[in-house]
């Protein structure tokens, strides 16, 4: 990575605005797919197909009354939603979109920066742009934001660490920790003979480490605070969460903040697993297809296959419960990554050695675990037992005897006003209903 | 800091030289900002800032892999697991300025500079004589950072990593047993719930509202205004209204079993 600094600029500048387009198209993008899902319009007005819908609303919320609560700690208020777009739009600077190109004159990567440890630089953007959450709702000074703020930061913590195990996954296979070198590392199909038939599988990623990459599209979602796992800002719970008291351009940063991530998780995880810019197709059928400028269609399809996915499940799920979520997290996700994580590393040491012995004991071990592991959390239902004690109703639960006597109806205790109208209030409501029926 | 104050003396890039005078004495506010700052957040962001600046260092002597697990590790990780912690402090909770021991800061303040002077000291010996690599071997591409790291991890320094990763883990399972308090009695089931709901003396139906001035939710009960009249719009042409009797207008209880 040796670009003059004018093509740095301008490779900044270009990542910049296809990240706010991007997210200004998804906004736009989940209203209608959503809407589609059940079964409605959804937005149709501003523009072809309503595409100036977000930009619009973006209009809107700028030119909103900017409120700050009495009680709110003015300067970390401030810096909160600073600090999550900062975070968002810098971790998207190491995501590959393409091959090396003749830009302006210059043979150049499509990528911002490209370096030795640059998959971390994601995860250390992500664990950061927590902090524009979780300070976002101390400094607050509400009870919702706080409540939302807590959550956002076990949420986050715990289901980074299944996300991390599952990148260590791709490290152990790539042994590469730079986005660039992974992508290349895929392009090389994965020769199979199956009964003397030979068959060259994609290099692609989530083949080989398929429970890795269920797990990380697990934990992507809950590392991105999107529904099912959207609890930050459950509205039906805690209003909206950590951005309960925010309005105006202070909230839009935080919504543009969520989908950059939303888009920045998608690239990642089509980068580490499915072959990044590479065409989803083998080289042979179209030589050309990974060169120049075509690599974008393969990328950003690729993306936006995932953006779907996540608008998907918004339209499908319904949010967990907290605990289930947490359970979810650290009994599941954390206890298989590792499990799978031990099993991988076997198999390589005995991929490398030539020695076929680790790798049988690698393979009758995972299976062993996996098999003892279904034994023991097979989900299980508790058969209905009939009640041990005499129940007064259905079941055991209290249900109106079946002689009940309707009580007299206590509208009849005592009227309010009854000179208002001068009339019986039974009159009142009878003639109130001809009225209607006369209009 | 003082390794990156040598080789800046003995000719450190420009890049270099420009980040360390401006980080440097940020990450110096953010430590004397940790100890000075009233309320506990805000101490616990100016040792975030402190531990960022740090990483940044790492990074500009070519241990990026250092760096980023830095931030990772200590920024994301640990210091949001303190900030977890402290918010349920409360906002508005601020240390004590009272002196529990006779003398206690007098003696804090001493032993806390011959602490500084301490640590100054050993520091200076242990660095003077160091020379400053300007290329380390890992740097040159002979060998990646990240293969230095582990290799020095799991061949020399393997029996001290393990023995901190034990004791690491007896420490959080420690914690844990500490914490865990044994739940008395069974889970109290759906039924059992039910029942005390429905039980006599006991209001069954949803409490009003939040911000609802009544006494019942009733459709027939019409609202009241801040100042106790009541709200004309509330009132239903269908329904007639009604002031609720004494008895109905006490508290039903709603709070849970009658005490």
């Amino acid at each position: 990575m040796n670009d003059p600094i004018w093509l740095m600029l301008v490779k900044g500048v270009l990542v910049f605005v296809v990240l706010v387009l991007l997210v200004l198209f998804t906004i736009w993008f989940e209203r209608r797919v959503v809407a589609i899902m059940q079964v409605r319009p959804g937005p149709n007005r501003n523009g072809p197909f309503g595409l100036l819908q977000s930009l619009a609303d973006g209009l809107k919320l700028a030119f909103k009354e900017d409120a700050m609560p009495r009680t709110a700690d003015k300067i970390v208020f401030i810096a909160a939603p600073v600090i999550a777009v900062t975070c968002a739009f810098t971790a998207f600077s190491v995501i590959p979109f393409g091959p090396e190109v003749s830009l302006f004159g210059v043979e150049t990567a499509l990528q911002l920066t490209d370096f030795e440890v640059s998959v971390l630089v994601i995860l250390a953007c992500s664990a950061l742009g927590v902090y524009g959450i979780v300070l976002a709702g101390w400094a607050s000074g509400s009870a919702y934001s706080l409540l939302g703020a807590l959550r956002a930061a076990a949420q986050v913590i715990s289901y980074e660490i299944a996300l991390g195990l599952a990148v260590l996954a791709v490290f152990f296979q790539s042994r590469l920790l730079s986005t660039g070198a992974i992508v290349d590392a895929q392009a090389e199909g994965l020769p199979l003979s199956i009964g003397g038939f030979e068959l060259t599988l994609p290099g692609w990623y989530f083949i080989i480490l398929a429970p890795s990459f269920v797990i990380f599209v697990i934990a992507m979602v809950g590392e991105t605070n999107r529904a099912p796992f959207d609890l930050p800002e459950a509205e039906s719970e805690l209003v909206a969460g950590f951005a309960t008291e925010y309005s105006s351009l202070k909230y839009a940063s935080f919504f543009l903040a969520e989908y950059v991530n939303m888009v920045t998780m998608s690239a990642l995880c089509v980068t580490l697993f499915l072959g990044g810019w590479a065409a989803p197709f083998p080289n042979s059928w179209w030589p050309g297809a990974n060169e120049g400028f075509m690599p974008l269609i393969w990328f950003f399809g690729k993306v936006l296959a995932f953006l779907f996915f996540y608008v998907w499940l918004r339209g499908t799920l319904p949010r967990l419960r907290y605990d289930q979520f947490m359970r979810l997290g650290w009994k599941v996700l954390v206890p298989i990554s590792l499990v799978w994580l031990m099993v991988l590393a076997a198999m390589n040491i005995g991929l490398d050695t030539g020695n076929g012995l680790p790798t049988r004991i690698a393979f009758a071990g995972g299976a062993a675990i996996a098999v003892m592991a279904l034994i023991f959390f097979w989900p299980s239902r508790k058969p209905y037992e009939d009640p041990a004690e005499p129940d007064t109703g259905m079941g055991g639960f209290p249900v109106p005897p079946l002689d009940l006597a309707v009580p007299p109806n206590p509208r009849a205790l005592k009227e309010l006003e009854p000179a208002r109208t001068g009339a019986a209030p039974d009159e009142d409501a009878a003639a109130a209903t001809t009225e209607k029926g006369e209009e | 800091m003082i390794d990156l104050a040598q080789s800046l003396a003995q000719g450190a890039s420009v890049g270099e030289s420009v980040f360390f005078w401006i980080l440097a004495p940020i990450a110096l506010g953010g430590a004397i900002g940790l100890v000075l700052a009233r309320s506990a957040i805000h101490a616990a962001l100016m040792l975030a800032i402190t531990m960022m600046c740090l990483a940044v260092f790492y990074i500009m002597q070519s241990a990026p892999f250092l760096g980023f697990v830095q931030i990772m590790v200590y920024t994301g990780a640990i210091m949001m697991l303190f900030l977890f912690v402290l918010m349920l402090f409360g906002r508005d909770s601020k240390d004590s300025m009272f002196e529990t021991l006779r003398g206690q800061r007098f003696f804090g303040v001493c032993l806390g500079i011959g602490l500084a002077a301490l640590l100054a000291a050993g520091l200076a010996r242990a660095v003077s004589g160091l020379a400053v690599a300007n290329d380390p071997a890992w740097a040159t591409g002979a060998q990646g950072n990240v293969e230095a790291i582990a290799e020095a991890l799991f061949s020399t320094y393997l029996f001290p990593f393990e023995v901190v990763s034990g004791v690491l883990t007896v420490a959080a399972v420690g914690a844990l047993m500490f914490a865990h308090v044994a739940k008395k009695g069974g889970v109290r089931g759906q039924k059992v719930h039910s029942r005390e709901r429905f039980a006599p003396g006991v209001y069954p139906g949803p409490k009003p509202g939040p911000g609802v001035f009544a006494t019942s939710d009733s459709t027939a009960t019409p609202a009241l205004l801040p100042d106790g009249s009541i709200e004309p719009e509330s009132l239903s042409e269908y329904v007639p209204p009604r002031q609720l009797t004494a008895a109905e207008a006490a508290p039903k209880h709603t709070e849970g079993r009658e005490s």
